[in-house]
């Protein structure tokens, strides 16, 4: 059964149906939430919420979108509303992972034409990237995921996220600059 | 001649339809806007996703088991949504009112004298039921903490699905009063909810199966979080203020009249 099958069944009651749909899209939908929230929990907790979501208002749900671009929207949405939350209780400061001294910039962030082994991220780049993205406020971090990660074009990240498609456009720009002033210590002088 | 804006070369970078063409006519001749754009491709190449936590073949499954109880029952084709939507909204609330009355309850209920109380109302009745749920949650948590910690070890390995299906079932009801502490701002309770869901969590993701070395990772990633400790300090206050709430529903009985035996 396909999804657009799958829904039909769904929204006419069957609960079958609705389960089929969760076992075909909770991976996906957990690895958007790890990528919005940065963790497991939180990943876990934007998979419920949003079958959750979905379910609710899989009555108002039409075709226009496959199933899967409509549910990836609740996702997203669900995330931002749990990094909203997140933003709002008392946080303890990130801890800035500590340079080694006697490692040079060029050893930190490979330069452009290097190798595929230097290209691989050192645990200190991730870590890096892991805190310049919580740096970003909810809804640059949703934009720059959906948009870096996830592939998503401008267009959509505005529908999903009920913003003019400008708008959108800035949240990412804005998202990218400040990605760009965190990670600019640790870039390779050309 | 007028570079390119930063965000054009963002929009450029990502392949955006918007302006591309004569972004591109006018890379092909301008050498300091290709350095730009080659600076901004090393930055941006190197943004990764993070490695993403396994998730197994039949995780579908268990999403699925954990949300199942919590789907509201849909009406058949023929009868209007907006019928039973408001209704259904309003018994979330008082669900969710009543369960932040039994937190509230355990936090700030003073301990001094009060006049006894001989009619309940109905919600103090279901106010005690949650008190109960919760307790019971905590006890069934610690109960899994407890056991996983002693597994015995057969062959080598130790054989963990059991926990591990109890786990996941904790792992739902967990998030449900871990929100709703937060939603009333307890931050201290929210926190060991918190804590203890990520111990359920990866404890529902391990292999069925481990090794004696990652049973013992497995250990001390318990006792090192001090889990085990901070459930049971939450669950011996709640205890004792569901044995406060039945003496004071029942004052002439005994001092547990209707507290758990097990």
């Amino acid at each position: 059964m396909d999804d657009a099958a799958a829904v039909a069944e769904a929204q006419a009651g069957h609960r079958d149906a609705f389960r089929l749909l969760v076992e075909r899209h909770s991976r996906n939908i957990f690895r958007l939430g790890f990528r919005m929230t940065g963790n497991e929990a939180d990943a876990e907790e934007v998979v419920q919420e949003s079958f959750l979501r979905a379910y609710r208002s899989l009555a108002r749900f039409q075709a226009r979108s496959s199933f899967s671009t409509w549910l990836h929207r609740i996702a997203a949405n669900c995330a931002l509303d749990l990094l909203q939350r997140r933003k709002q209780e008392p946080q303890p400061s990130p801890a800035v992972a500590e340079e080694d001294p006697e490692q040079s910039p060029e050893e930190r962030l490979p330069s452009p034409d290097a190798g595929p082994e230097r290209r691989l991220l050192s645990g200190e780049l991730r870590e890096r990237i892991a805190l310049a993205l919580q740096q970003l406020t909810p809804m640059e971090r949703t934009a720059f995921v959906l948009r870096h990660f996830e592939g998503r074009s401008i267009e959509d990240i505005s529908q999903t996220l009920e913003l003019r498609a400008g708008a959108a456009k800035n949240t990412v720009f804005r998202a990218v600059q400040k990605m760009r002033r965190s990670l600019e210590p640790m870039r390779a002088p050309r | 001649m007028k570079h390119l804006s930063e965000e054009q070369l963002v929009l450029y970078y990502y392949g955006e339809e918007e302006g591309r063409r004569p972004a591109e006519a006018h890379l092909q001749g301008c050498a300091e806007c290709r350095r730009q754009l080659e600076g901004l491709k090393s930055m941006l190449d190197a943004v990764e996703a993070p490695p993403l936590p396994e998730r197994g073949e039949q995780y579908g499954a268990e999403v699925w088991d954990r949300i199942r109880a919590h789907l509201p029952e849909r009406e058949r084709p023929g009868l209007r949504p907006r019928l039973w939507q408001p209704r259904l909204w309003a018994a979330g609330a008082a669900v969710a009112t009543l369960i932040v009355a039994a937190f509230l309850l355990g936090r700030f209920y003073p301990g001094g004298p009060h006049p006894a109380v001989v009619v309940q109302t109905r919600e103090q009745v279901r106010e005690r039921v949650l008190l109960v749920a919760v307790g019971d949650h905590l006890d069934r948590s610690q109960m899994l903490l407890v056991e996983l910690t002693h597994a015995p070890e057969s062959g080598g390995t130790v054989d963990i699905s059991n926990e591990q299906h109890r786990a996941q079932e904790l792992v739902a009801s967990n998030r449900l009063y871990r929100q709703t502490a937060e939603q009333v701002g307890d931050a201290s309770l929210a926190n060991v909810l918190d804590e203890l869901e990520r111990t359920l969590i990866d404890i529902a993701h391990q292999p069925a199966q481990v090794n004696g070395a990652q049973m013992e990772q497995i250990r001390q990633r318990i006792e090192k979080q001090g889990i085990l400790f901070k459930v049971r300090v939450v669950g011996t206050a709640v205890r004792a203020q569901q044995k406060k709430e039945n003496r004071k529903a029942h004052p002439a009985a005994g001092p547990n009249p209707g507290g758990k035996t097990t």
